[in-house]
């Protein structure tokens, strides 16, 4: 090879780092936070229902079978754009539907719910936040699927969407119940 | 006084006149219920002015206080050392910012965490430990060597390595060279600047 090539050659390894760096940040979110809680079981905690603050929900109450749980706040815009998905798509996923009412307001979550509706089977409740902390939440909307043991499967950070239900979560809920057969 | 009531009072000195003449800008009427704001400042006299002032200088710089909330040290000492393992924590909300500086409602708790685990006695490295077991090592702004960040930390290395290899061979080349065109000193100069 022609010596005089050479800083062309190393001009078009440069282009190649850039390119595959413009497509690297283009197909991967860097913000997205990775949890190292997928395949641990879940933190143990004890909360109080939103509806009944008497009444305390713990991790073992949820165990035996799997469920969802959908970090959610009557504060968080991004949440109403998920909400109209999980009343439509909640009941048809097939497992448990749990929301988490992060840094709420009991009465601001009430009347949020009681305007758009209530896709969930039951909710809990985390007004200091600290389960929260314990679950590697960083804001809401997220949500994680848990299986019949009590471990964390998958987490998804931001808005659910018809196509996240599709192609992430019923494939993984689908094998979480051909396991338990 | 409030901050723009200050801010406004700042308009009024001398030294920033232009801010004064604005009468054909679209949103003129709020021009002229500040203009009526600036002749109520100029009646009552220089000294308003002077607070004002040093109030809005005061607002200025005071902003990243906002950030700290009061937390019960016990010594000075313990507060630095908080500080310091703050610094070093990513704010998962506004990931551009550590734990000491961001004002995320998140970090407020995780701040507070820090703190009361301090107090229980943890060390740095025990705290650090509890926050990656929940967030990933993404919360650390020092990324720790393991066999996922060997590239991170030796990539640069790497490179300068792949380069010193790349001027050793080049000179060596050239090196080769040179005799050659010293033995035939026809044209000496023309030829070596030909080749560069």
């Amino acid at each position: 090879m022609n010596a005089r090539l050479l800083p062309f050659a190393g001009f078009l390894l440069v282009l190649a780092l850039l390119g595959f760096g413009i497509w690297w940040s283009q197909s991967h979110d860097p913000r997205e936070v990775p949890s190292p809680l997928i395949g641990k079981p879940t933190p143990q905690f004890s909360l109080p229902l939103l509806e009944d603050p008497s009444k305390k929900i713990g991790s073992a109450d949820l165990a035996g079978e799997p469920y969802l749980l959908n970090v959610f706040a009557s504060w968080c815009f991004a949440c109403r754009d998920e909400h109209p998905i999980l009343m439509h798509e909640g009941k048809r996923m097939g497992v448990k539907l749990v929301g988490f009412n992060y840094k709420d307001e009991p009465a601001d979550a009430k009347r949020w719910l009681a305007q758009f509706g209530n896709p969930y089977d039951l909710i809990i409740a985390d007004l200091p936040g600290d389960v929260a902390i314990d679950f590697g939440v960083t804001g809401a909307p997220e949500t994680f699927l848990v299986d019949a043991e009590g471990v964390i499967r998958f987490k998804y950070i931001s808005p659910i969407t018809p196509e996240v239900i599709a192609t992430e979560l019923l494939p993984r809920i689908a094998a979480l119940k051909q396991g338990a057969r | 006084m409030n901050t723009f009531a200050s801010l406004r009072a700042v308009r009024t000195l001398p030294l920033l006149p232009s801010f004064r003449r604005r009468p054909e800008s679209s949103s003129a009427s709020r021009h002229q219920e500040l203009d009526s704001g600036l002749r109520r400042n100029d009646g009552h006299g220089r000294f308003g002015v002077v607070v004002g002032a040093i109030l809005a200088l005061c607002v200025l710089f005071s902003s990243p206080a906002f950030a700290i909330d009061p937390l019960p040290f016990k010594d000075h000492a313990e507060e630095l050392r908080f500080q310091a393992l703050t610094k070093q924590l990513r704010c998962l909300v506004c990931q551009n910012e550590s734990l000491a500086d961001s004002n995320a409602p998140l970090a407020a708790d995780l701040r507070r965490d820090v703190f009361e685990q301090m107090q229980s006695g943890k060390s740095d490295d025990e705290i650090k430990t509890w926050l990656t077991a929940r967030y990933s090592d993404f919360v650390l702004y020092d990324p720790p060597l393991h066999a996922g960040t060997m590239l991170l930390w030796f990539g640069p290395i790497l490179v300068l390595v792949a380069g010193a290899a790349a001027v050793f061979v080049i000179v060596r080349r050239r090196a080769k060279v040179v005799p050659i065109a010293q033995r035939a000193p026809v044209r000496p100069t023309a030829d070596v600047e030909d080749d560069w």
